[in-house]
C-alpha cells in the first residue's frame, strides 16, 4: 500500500550533509548546522539521492544508512550504542552506518516523532532502547515490503541480510539503497515484532565507536570551534557573587582597543564584549571596569553553610523521610552497640574540559543556536525564551558536547546569554565563549551534604537498626522546583536509600530510617555525573565498613548478611571479591576495600586495593569493578566508560572541592581546582555482567563505588575514617 | 607582522605580540584542533610541537615565536591519520568526549620522539595532560601500542631497503 508523497516541508527535511555542504562549507562533519537557514544562505538544495524511511533512518542510493539519534555523544558511546540498536533490528551494513543529530525544532514541527532528547542520568540508551529499535524494525519491514513489490512476490518469501533483500526462489536481490526511496512512500507497519535478545547480531558486540576518526586529528568540530561567516565572538563576565547584579561598566575604557565592536549588559547581571576574535573580547573584557550590586549573599561563607547544615543533622524543621521501616529509634535504643559517624560532601564543578560556550544569530523573525548541549529541547526552550520569538521560529542545532557530566543538560544559562547577546546585534551570528575561570565561578555544582548515621548492632554483631539523616542542598528546589514531591520532598536527594527502584538500597536493614533536612543555599546546584549517589554511597558503604569493624566482622561477610534479598547486588559485589582475592594476601603495604550499590537501575561494586606510606602519601593500585547492567549493548564502551567514572569519581575524592568565600567561589581554575593525572590513575579490571531482564544505565553506576572502595581501603592501611572530603586536605599519615 | 612556519608552511600573522599562539593557531589560521580549556597552562588540551617538544601555546605569546622554529599541531601531526599514535588510538578506540585528545596525542607524540619505547613512569611523568572523560588507560596503551607499531614500520623499512 503506498501513501501520498510526502510534503514539501518534510522533504526539506530530507536534505543529507554531503549535499548541502556545498551550500555552507565549513569543511565540518555538522549536518544539521548546515540545514539551518542563515547557514545556508536560505538557497537549500534539495537531494533526490536520500529517502527518509522514517524518522530513525535515511538511506542514500549507495546504501550508506543515516541513522538519527535525538541524545547527545559526550563521550559516554551513545551514539555508538544507538546506532547499533537501530541497526540491530534494521539488518543494514554496520560499515555503511553514519550519524546525524534531528534538531529539537524538527522534532517540535513533527510531533515529538524523537520524543525525548533529554541525555542525562544514564538513560540515552536504557531510555529508549524500545522506540529506537522499532524505528529500526519498521525501516527494517518497509525496505523488504518495497522489494517484495518490485518483484511482485510475497514479502514473507524475502529475506535480508547486511543491506541485501533476496528473494531465494527468483534467485533475485537488491539493496537497501535501490528500494529506498520506494520504502519511503510505503504506510508503516501497523504492528511490528522485535528480535528476542538471543537473536541480536550487533548489540553486545564490542564494535568501534563510530566518531573516533575526527577526535584524532583535530577535525571535530565543538562548539567552542565553531566558525559562522561573519561571526564576531563574546567573552562575559557574571557577578561572581551568587545572586549579584550588574551595576555598572566603563565601555569607553575599552571600546577602543583591538577588535572590540560592543560591550553590552547582558542579563542582569553580566557583561560581556563583543570582538571580532575571542581572544581580543577576552584582552578587552580583563580591562573593562566593572561595578556590581553584591546582593544578599555577600556575607554567604563555607563556614555559615556548615552552621546551617550542622543544625540541619538534629533539627525537626524541614525534614522529609525518603524511607524507613520497622522503628529505628526503639532498635537504636536497643541497641546492644552503637556506632555514630557525621561526614561531609562538598560543592563540586562539572569542570567540563570545554568551557561553556554557544552560538547565535537572531533577527525578527528567526532564531538559531548552535551549541554543545545534552537537551536540544531545554536548548530550544532557553533560546526561544531569550529571543522574545515564537519556538517555532526557533532552532538548536546541536554539536558533540566536549563534556558534559550534568552541566550542559537540565539548566542552558550560556545559551540563554548567547542569545540575549545575539539579539542585540541583529543578524550577526555571534560566538560566546566562556573563559574557565568564568565556568568556575558559575557552575551548577554538585551539591553539599552532610550526613549524620547512628547503627546498631545485636549480641550477635548483626546490624539491628539504622537512622541516616542526611542535611543539605536539594538539586530539584535549585532547578527542577516543579519535581518535588507534593510535601516538598526531593526524592533524588535519596538516591541509593531507597526501599526499591533504581537506586534501591542493596541491604535489607530490619529497622530504618532515612532522613533529608533540606538546607538550601543560594550556590545554584544541579545534577553532576552521579548527582547524589555520588556521596549517598559513600556515606552508607564507609559506614557498614565503620559497623563492620565494630562488629569485628570480614567486611564482606558483614555484607552478605544484610544481601540476601538482594541477589543481584550480591553476585557483583561476589565476583570483584572474588577476582580481587578478598581473604587472600596483598603486596606489603597493600589494603583492600569494598563497595557495592545499585543506582541508575544497576548493580555495581568494586574492590580497591591501596597503600598509604608512613608521609601519607596514598596510592591506589588497582580497582577491580563489575557491573550488570541488565544488557550491555557494547561491551568494550562500558569498559571505558567505567575506567572513566573512577577517574571522575576519584577526581572529586581526591581533589573536588569548591568552597564560597564573600559570596562566591574561591577556586577558579586547575590549578586551585586540580584533576587526578595519569600518574595518579590506578589499574583498573573491569567485569561487564549482564544478566538479563532489564536495562541499567552505564555512564554514572561505576563512579558510586569507587570512592567508598578506596575509603575503606584507606582505613585498612591507616586505621582511619576520613569522613570529609576532598582527601587533599586529610592527614592520612597511618596512626 | 610575525613570521611563523606552522605545519611546515611558512606563514605571516599581523596580530598584537601578546596574543597566545594558542589563538593565533585557532582565530587567525582556522587550526582549531587546537583547543581552549584553562587558558594558564595547565590542562594541556593546547598542546603543540615547536621543534618537536610539547609546549602548552596558551602560555606562548606569538613575539616569543620565530620563523626558525617548527611548530607542529594536530592538523599536521599526519597526513592521513596514520601516525602511529592516531593508528593506535583508533584500535583501541581511546577518545571519548575527545575534546583534551589533540593535545594528549601531541603530548604523547613528544615523548615517543625522545623515547621510542617509553616506560609507564616515562608516561606518568611526561603525559601531564587532564582528561576529565578518564581515557588515561587506553592513553597508557595506546602510547605502548604507538611504540609497537613505529618498531614494525622500522623494521619493514630496512627490510625493504
Amino acid at each position: 500500500m503506498k501513501k501520498q508523497r510526502i510534503d514539501v516541508s518534510r522533504r526539506d527535511f530530507l536534505i543529507h550533509s554531503t549535499v548541502v555542504g556545498a551550500g555552507f562549507s565549513l569543511g565540518l562533519i555538522l549536518p544539521v548546522a548546515s540545514r539551518s537557514a542563515f547557514a545556508a544562505g536560505g538557497a537549500v538544495p534539495v537531494s533526490s539521492a536520500a529517502s527518509e524511511v522514517n524518522a530513525w533512518v535515511e538511506i542514500l542510493a549507495d546504501d550508506t544508512v543515516v541513522i538519527r539519534i535525538a541524545r547527545s555523544e559526550m563521550g559516554q558511546g551513545t551514539l555508538t550504542g544507538l546506532a547499533q540498536m537501530v541497526a540491530e533490528e534494521l539488518e543494514c551494513d554496520w560499515s555503511k552506518v553514519t550519524t546525524e543529530y534531528p534538531t529539537p525544532g524538527e522534532n517540535l514541527a513533527r510531533d515529538k516523532v524523537w520524543r525525548s532528547f533529554s541525555t542525562g542520568g544514564s538513560q540515552g540508551i536504557r531510555g529508549s532502547h524500545d522506540y529506537v529499535r522499532k524505528g529500526g524494525a519498521v525501516a527494517r519491514h518497509m525496505l523488504i515490503q518495497a522489494a517484495a513489490e518490485q518483484w511482485d512476490v510475497p514479502m514473507e518469501e524475502c529475506s535480508v541480510a547486511n543491506s541485501v533483500i533476496t528473494h531465494k526462489s527468483s534467485g533475485r536481490s537488491t539493496t537497501y539503497g535501490k528500494v529506498a526511496a520506494l520504502a519511503a512512500e510505503l504506510f508503516p507497519p501497523e504492528h511490528i515484532e522485535l528480535k528476542a535478545p538471543k537473536d541480536w547480531k550487533l548489540i553486545g558486540k564490542p564494535v568501534k565507536r563510530l566518531d573516533t576518526d575526527d577526535k584524532l586529528n583535530g577535525k571535530q568540530v565543538f562548539g567552542a570551534d565553531l566558525q559562522l561567516p561573519g561571526m564576531l565572538n563574546a567573552a562575559i563576565k557574571a557577578c561572581p557573587i551568587f545572586g549579584g547584579k550588574l551595576k555598572l561598566f566603563d565601555a569607553s575604557k575599552v571600546s577602543n582597543m583591538p577588535g572590540v565592536r560592543k560591550v553590552l549588559k547582558v542579563g542582569d547581571n553580566a557583561v560581556a564584549v563583543v570582538a571580532d576574535t575571542w581572544w581580543h573580547a577576552k584582552t578587552a573584557l580583563d580591562s573593562l571596569p566593572v561595578n556590581w550590586d553584591e546582593g544578599p549573599n555577600v556575607s554567604m561563607s563555607s563556614a555559615s553553610i556548615d552552621e546551617v547544615l550542622d543544625q540541619g543533622l538534629t533539627s525537626s524543621d524541614k525534614v522529609f523521610v525518603g524511607n524507613q521501616n520497622g522503628d529505628a529509634g526503639k532498635a537504636l535504643k536497643g541497641a546492644v552497640k552503637t556506632v555514630q559517624a557525621t561526614y561531609r560532601y562538598p560543592y563540586q564543578n562539572h569542570a567540563t574540559m570545554e568551557p561553556m560556550n554557544a552560538t547565535a544569530v537572531w533577527t525578527k523573525d528567526k532564531c538559531e543556536v548552535w551549541c554543545p548541549t545534552q537537551n536540544g529541547e531545554v536548548a530550544l526552550e532557553a533560546a526561544a525564551k531569550a529571543s522574545g520569538l515564537d519556538i517555532k521560529q526557533c532552532d538548536v542545532y546541536k554539536i558533540h558536547l566536549g563534556g558534559g557530566f550534568g552541566r550542559r543538560g537540565a539548566v542552558h544559562d550560556f545559551v540563554t546569554q548567547a542569545v540575549q547577546i545575539a539579539k542585540q546585534l541583529p543578524g550577526t551570528p555571534v560566538k560566546l565563549l566562556w573563559t574557565r575561570e568564568e565556568d568556575m565561578a558559575h557552575g551548577f555544582y554538585h551539591p553539599i551534604t552532610k550526613c549524620k548515621l547512628v547503627g546498631g548492632l545485636d549480641e550477635k554483631g548483626n546490624l539491628s537498626g539504622l537512622h541516616v539523616r542526611i542535611s543539605g542542598q536539594s538539586i530539584l528546589a535549585s532547578i527542577r522546583p516543579q519535581w518535588l514531591a507534593s510535601n516538598g520532598a526531593d526524592m533524588i536527594t535519596f538516591q541509593g536509600f531507597h526501599a526499591e527502584g533504581d537506586h534501591a538500597m542493596s541491604y535489607s536493614v530490619p529497622n530504618l530510617l532515612v532522613e533529608h533536612a533540606m538546607r538550601n543555599q543560594a550556590v545554584p546546584v544541579g545534577f553532576w555525573r552521579g548527582v547524589n549517589i555520588n556521596q549517598n554511597a559513600i556515606y552508607t558503604e564507609c559506614f557498614i565498613d565503620e559497623l563492620a569493624h565494630a562488629a569485628k566482622k570480614d567486611a564482606l561477610e558483614f555484607r552478605r548478611q544484610l544481601m540476601k534479598d538482594h541477589p543481584q547486588s550480591l553476585a557483583v559485589l561476589n565476583a570483584v571479591a572474588k577476582k580481587s582475592g578478598w581473604g587472600t594476601a596483598t603486596a606489603k603495604g597493600v589494603h583492600r576495600g569494598l563497595a557495592v550499590t545499585k543506582t541508575f537501575g544497576s548493580y555495581v561494586a568494586a574492590c580497591a586495593e591501596v597503600s598509604v606510606d608512613k608521609k601519607g602519601k596514598l596510592k591506589i593500585h588497582r580497582i577491580v569493578a563489575a557491573t550488570d547492567p541488565g544488557y550491555a549493548v557494547n561491551p568494550q564502551q562500558i569498559e571505558a566508560q567505567v575506567e572513566g567514572s573512577f577517574v571522575y569519581g576519584l577526581s572529586a575524592l581526591l581533589y573536588g572541592e569548591c568552597t564560597i568565600k564573600d559570596g562566591a567561589v574561591e577556586e577558579s581554575n586547575f590549578h586551585n581546582y586540580p584533576s587526578l593525572l595519569m600518574a595518579e590513575m590506578p589499574e583498573v579490571e573491569v567485569m561487564v555482567m549482564p544478566s538479563g531482564g532489564f536495562w541499567g544505565g552505564i555512564g554514572e553506576p561505576t563512579i558510586a563505588v569507587a570512592a567508598p572502595a578506596v575509603l575503606n581501603g584507606i582505613f585498612a592501611a591507616t586505621g582511619k575514617r576520613i569522613r570529609e572530603f576532598p582527601l587533599v586536605n586529610a592527614d592520612l599519615r597511618p596512626g | 607582522m610575525f613570521k611563523l612556519k606552522i605545519n611546515g608552511k611558512p606563514i605571516n600573522i599581523d596580530v598584537e605580540g601578546s596574543t597566545p599562539l594558542l589563538w593565533v593557531l585557532r582565530e587567525q589560521l582556522g587550526l582549531t584542533g587546537t583547543k581552549y580549556s584553562c587558558g594558564i597552562g595547565i590542562c594541556g588540551s593546547c598542546t603543540v610541537h615547536i621543534n618537536g617538544e610539547a609546549v602548552r601555546s596558551c602560555t606562548v605569546p606569538v613575539s616569543t615565536l620565530n620563523a626558525s622554529q617548527d611548530i607542529v599541531t594536530i592538523e599536521g601531526l599526519s597526513a592521513d591519520n596514520n601516525h602511529p599514535l592516531q593508528q593506535a588510538w583508533k584500535e583501541l578506540d581511546v577518545p571519548q568526549c575527545g575534546y583534551c585528545q589533540p593535545g594528549m596525542i601531541m603530548s604523547a607524540a613528544a615523548l615517543l620522539k625522545t623515547k621510542p619505547h617509553p616506560t609507564d613512569f616515562d608516561i606518568d611523568a611526561s603525559i601531564t595532560n587532564i582528561c576529565r572523560c578518564g581515557t588515561f588507560n587506553r592513553v597508557r596503551k595506546g602510547i605502548h601500542m604507538a611504540a609497537e607499531i613505529s618498531q614494525k614500520n622500522q623494521k619493514n623499512k630496512r627490510g625493504g631497503a
